[in-house]
């Protein structure tokens, strides 16, 4: 993998979210709460360890990060 | 300017039963940013609007981080490190997504049936024993102790002892030391056990945790594991249980809503967890690290700010009918489980171990009603969270 242009997706289920900003705690450069639910500030991130720790935070898993290029699941952790 | 607000006694009343003083109310509309003078330490602002609550709870300028090593507004002389609630994102963050590991929805929801089973034991103890009993002693306190041990991993034998530890916990402060020491002894013991023999289990995990990477100091695992889910995860639902029974059972209309629909009980828990705080006083002041404003009011760096979440939930911008229980609001954003990073790691927990008390004593006791009255409800006093200690009840 090229660290160079990797991108991130982030994706949060609005309807499983019951909007405890804990992600938004973890990763406030990413995810913000918006109207009492977590939102995604854009649909796609540079690398970053906050995002995967906010998915796996969240008591929900309602945050889903994916790699952007291959789709691959990199948290929640199952 | 802040040096003419006058500077309040904190906290204020103890309110009878499950009701919260009226000068929170009043603060909300009049001073939103009130001074308050607490036992020990400096004086702090105190914030009582929804709005203000979550910005200091959430806003990274409030640091809780910050606080350590300041005379942080507190209750008691001493101070005590602090754990988990000490700290701010991303130290904050590495102790959190590991204890949070084992008290995802998922893994909650797997325990909802084995804690229907506990809660069902301990009340055919009780109906056995005869009406009326002490809901208290013989249902909401083993019931959450046990629930805790089988996510723990305490073994079978071992929960008597572990009971009584627990119990103690929370009583006068010299036995608190002794049964605190011992407490702290067998986790290691048990720690350690797991160490030889790895564990699934909650304090496994914690240990495997600790053992690969070193991201959790011997101090933390014990205090997460020992201290912090233990204390935490007994007494906040061994309180509330008799809180929310006390609730219904002197609200006959609430009591019959329930009954008539059951459905409603996974709302009623959230209306109940509302209006009803577990601490009626403020605690953890998050420090500003810049000058920062709330409600018109300069925060200078430095400064501690306390905030009032009973206040919060009783804000009449956000909930209509403030002060009246109701099962069907279509929202409920409260905040008795805090906002932001703190958020109640155990509120998914607490939730279901609550919604499963409701569900089992209105199953189990069709009839329910105080046995003498208010005179078979004591409540505690000079304690941290606030709820009955004695609730004699007979069906
Ligand atoms: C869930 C509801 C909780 C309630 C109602 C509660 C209540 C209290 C109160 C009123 C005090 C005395 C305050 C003071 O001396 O300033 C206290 C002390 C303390 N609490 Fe909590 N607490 C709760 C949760 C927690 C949690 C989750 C933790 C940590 C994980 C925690 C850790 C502590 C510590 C370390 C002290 C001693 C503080 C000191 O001596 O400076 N508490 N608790
Ligand atoms: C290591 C982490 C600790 C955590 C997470 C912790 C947590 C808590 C919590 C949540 C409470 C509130 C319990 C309740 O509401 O009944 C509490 C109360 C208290 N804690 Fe701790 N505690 C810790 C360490 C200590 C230590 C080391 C001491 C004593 C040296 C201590 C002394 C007390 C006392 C005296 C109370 C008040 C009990 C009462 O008046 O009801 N704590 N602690
Ligand atoms: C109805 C029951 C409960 C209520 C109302 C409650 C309330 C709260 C509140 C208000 C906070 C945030 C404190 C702050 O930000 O200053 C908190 C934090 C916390 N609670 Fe609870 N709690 C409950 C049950 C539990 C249970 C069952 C557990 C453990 C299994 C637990 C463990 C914790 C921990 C570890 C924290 C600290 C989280 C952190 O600092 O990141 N609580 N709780
Ligand atoms: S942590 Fe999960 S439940 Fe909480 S606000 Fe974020 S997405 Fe929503």
């Amino acid at each position: 993998m090229t660290t160079v242009d990797t991108r991130w997706t982030v994706t949060v289920d609005r309807d499983a979210c019951i909007g405890t900003g804990v992600c938004a705690g973890a990763a406030p450069r990413q995810i913000e709460i918006r109207a009492g639910k977590a939102s995604a500030l854009a649909p796609e991130t540079a690398p970053d360890e906050a995002v995967i720790d906010a998915a796996d935070m969240c008591p929900m898993s309602a945050i889903t990060v994916r790699d952007a290029a291959s789709g691959a699941l990199l948290a929640p952790e199952e | 300017m802040t040096i003419d607000q006058e500077i309040r006694k904190y906290p204020f009343s103890e309110a009878p039963g499950i009701d919260i003083d009226p000068v929170y109310g009043l603060l909300r509309s009049t001073e939103p940013l009130a001074r308050v003078q607490l036992p020990y330490g400096e004086v702090s602002w105190l914030a009582t609007r929804y709005e203000d609550v979550k910005t200091v709870l959430t806003d990274p300028r409030f640091s809780r981080a910050a606080a350590q090593g300041k005379d942080q507004p507190r209750t008691r002389e001493e101070m005590t490190y602090e754990g988990i609630i000490g700290l701010d994102p991303p130290d904050h963050t590495r102790l959190r997504k590991l204890a949070g590991k084992a008290l995802t929805a998922r893994r909650v929801n797997e325990m909802r049936e084995g804690a229907q089973r506990i809660a069902n034991e301990y009340v055919d103890e009780m109906i056995a024993k005869g009406s009326p009993g002490d809901l208290v002693e013989l249902f909401a306190l083993p019931y959450p102790i046990t629930v805790i041990c089988e996510l723990l991993g305490v073994p079978f034998e071992d929960r008597a002892q572990f009971r009584i530890w627990t119990e103690g916990l929370t009583s006068t402060s010299e036995q608190l030391m002794v049964y605190a020491e011992q407490l702290f002894g067998y986790m290691g013991k048990l720690v350690a056990q797991r160490r030889e023999q790895p564990t699934d289990d909650l304090l496994g995990a914690l240990v495997k945790a600790r053992d690969e990477g070193d991201r959790l100091t011997e101090q933390e695992l014990l205090s997460i594991a020992g201290v912090g889910l233990l204390l935490t995860g007994v007494e906040t639902v061994s309180t509330h249980i008799p809180n929310f029974v006390y609730a219904l059972l002197t609200n006959p209309e609430l009591m019959a809503q329930l009954r008539a629909d059951r459905s409603l009980v996974p709302a009623a828990v959230e209306e109940l967890l509302r209006m009803i705080p577990l601490n009626p006083a403020a605690m953890f002041p998050r420090y500003a690290v810049e000058d920062i404003e709330l409600s018109g009011i300069t925060v200078r760096a430095g400064e501690p700010v306390l905030v009032s979440l009973p206040g919060a939930n009783r804000d009449p911008e956000i909930f209509d009918n403030p002060e009246t229980f109701d099962f069907t609001r279509e929202q409920n954003p409260h905040v008795a489980f805090g906002h932001g990073p703190h958020h109640c790691l155990g509120a998914q927990l607490a939730r279901m171990e609550l919604q499963v008390a409701l569900h089992t004593v209105l199953d189990r006791f069709p009839e329910l009603s105080l046995a003498d009255g208010d005179a078979g409800v004591s409540w505690k006093s000079g304690q941290l969270v606030r709820g009955p200690n004695k609730l004699l009840v007979a069906w």
